[in-house]
């Protein structure tokens, strides 16, 4: 639906129009990007692109919370005596080619 | 890449997987909205590791899928005009339309280039003032910020030559249509991460509370979607209706309130149709008052015009869920990605694409 990517600020400019644009890595490749609607990032931080524009910026905190509510699951697992089996743990998730 | 590969960890994922089994205990129907969530539930086989009460359908998020025909066959006319560069995301051109798709036309000596961003396309009717340029204007809410941008940018430059055919669908009005639809079988939705990083998830409340079916908002990757899963059957398993953010790394209540100023000020709601589905009330964006000057249709006064389908694609069926694309029986047999029948097939986002490319499409074949 919309595809979009993060990618990382280097460096920020205005255009002649004054919309404030910049130059953003995504993983080494850089692309050019309009930063109007991101005006809270600044050089470093990460944005997720879509279309050549920055429609968020990516919040360093709650990206660490989504990993870490991995292990509130397998403390409430502990907690209900619930301890993954081995034969549980080699279901594996495979990237189809 | 950061923001990406960790959201990939297979231990973790393989963890969430265990939660959902443990969490389940009866069979539910879960609808991922998005396109490109579909996309990583196949390629990553996420379905497959699902305990089997767990059924998941595909939603209408596909903007290339959603486009109505008619919308191509303008395309396929202002296209055709010699002195129009038209412009467009590439997974438009082989979209067929009622009688032809983009790529004929390009064939033919039309002047048709793939852009990366509507910028992209202001910049070349910057360069040519000798032709007039046109933007394919097609998305969900994610891509009409990009969009407003290019147009009120067109606006200042007081650019003659710039205009867009715009075909602009907004979800909730969609999820709402699904959920009313009589026989509706959904009991759970993952709302588009993208849609709302720019349009925020307040919309969708009253949708939950209404139709009292849980929403989490869930990002792109397998341990977002094993997550946004886990959230969705924990409510449902707890007789809960809310809605919750899994994709809170990108996604806030409000969403980006810049973006929307310019969608308001460039754009209008209006009715839209949405193919294989039909006519939705206030689904669709069209430019205000102020903007109709870069209204390509009006620009060239394109007629309405009798459409086509192919009679035997289903898309409409596989987009509200209800089908799912090794059901229909032209499915990788006549149409294919190399002779789609229909959009779904075309679009790197389309349900059907997906099954072809990730192997349900193959075994079909094989089984045959």
């Amino acid at each position: 639906m919309c595809l979009a990517i993060p990618g990382k600020i280097i460096s920020i400019e205005d255009n002649p129009l004054g919309v404030r644009m910049g130059k953003v890595s995504f993983g080494g490749i850089g692309k050019e990007v309009c930063l109007a609607y991101t005006s809270e990032a600044q050089v470093g931080d990460y944005v997720v692109v879509h279309a050549g524009f920055a429609i968020s910026r990516l919040d360093e905190e709650e990206a660490q919370h989504t990993l870490e509510a991995l292990a509130e699951v397998e403390e409430a697992a502990k907690e209900r005596g619930e301890s993954l089996t081995a034969t549980e743990r080699n279901c594996s998730i495979s990237c189809r080619k | 890449m950061k923001y990406v590969d960790e959201y990939r960890d297979e231990a973790a994922a393989q963890q969430y997987v265990q939660a959902i089994r443990r969490t389940v205990t009866q069979p539910w129907t879960l609808m991922e909205i998005c396109g490109g969530q579909t996309h990583t539930i196949l390629k990553f086989g996420l379905d497959r590791m699902l305990p089997k009460e767990v059924t998941l359908v595909h939603g209408p998020g596909c903007p290339v899928c959603v486009t109505p025909v008619e919308f191509l066959d303008k395309a396929v006319t202002i296209a055709s005009r010699p002195e129009v560069i038209f412009c467009s995301f590439g997974d438009m051109l082989r979209v067929p339309g009622s009688h032809e798709d983009l790529l004929i036309v390009k064939a033919r000596g039309g002047d048709i280039r793939i852009v990366y961003s509507p910028l992209d396309a202001l910049k070349l009717a910057q360069d040519r003032p000798d032709r007039e340029v046109v933007f394919f204007a097609v998305g969900f809410e994610t891509t009409a910020p990009a969009n407003a941008m290019a147009v009120w940018q067109s606006k200042q430059m007081k650019l003659p030559n710039f205009s867009i055919l715009s075909a602009h669908v907004l979800v909730p009005p969609a999820i709402e249509a699904i959920f009313s639809a009589p026989g509706n079988e959904v009991q759970g939705v993952l709302a588009p991460g993208h849609v709302c990083s720019v349009m925020g998830y307040w919309e969708y409340e009253p949708l939950a509370e209404q139709y009292r079916v849980p929403i989490v908002v869930t990002g792109f990757e397998p341990l977002d979607i094993l997550q946004g899963l886990y959230m969705t059957l924990q409510e449902l398993e707890e007789g809960r209706f809310e809605v919750k953010n899994q994709y809170a790394r990108s996604v806030h209540r409000e969403g980006n309130t810049q973006a929307q100023r310019l969608i308001r000020e460039v754009f209008e709601v209006t009715d839209r149709a949405w193919r294989g589905i039909g006519m939705i009330p206030r689904s669709g964006l069209r430019l205000r008052d102020g903007y109709t000057e870069f209204d390509a249709e009006r620009r060239f006064a394109v007629a309405e015009m009798a459409v086509e389908e192919s009679p035997e694609c289903i898309a409409g069926l596989i987009l509200q869920g209800r089908k799912k694309p090794p059901e229909c029986s032209a499915f990788s047999l006549c149409c294919t990605p190399e002779h789609p029948l229909g959009a779904p097939m075309v679009s790197g986002e389309g349900a059907c694409a997906a099954y072809y490319r990730y192997g349900q499409g193959a075994q079909k074949v094989s089984s045959r």
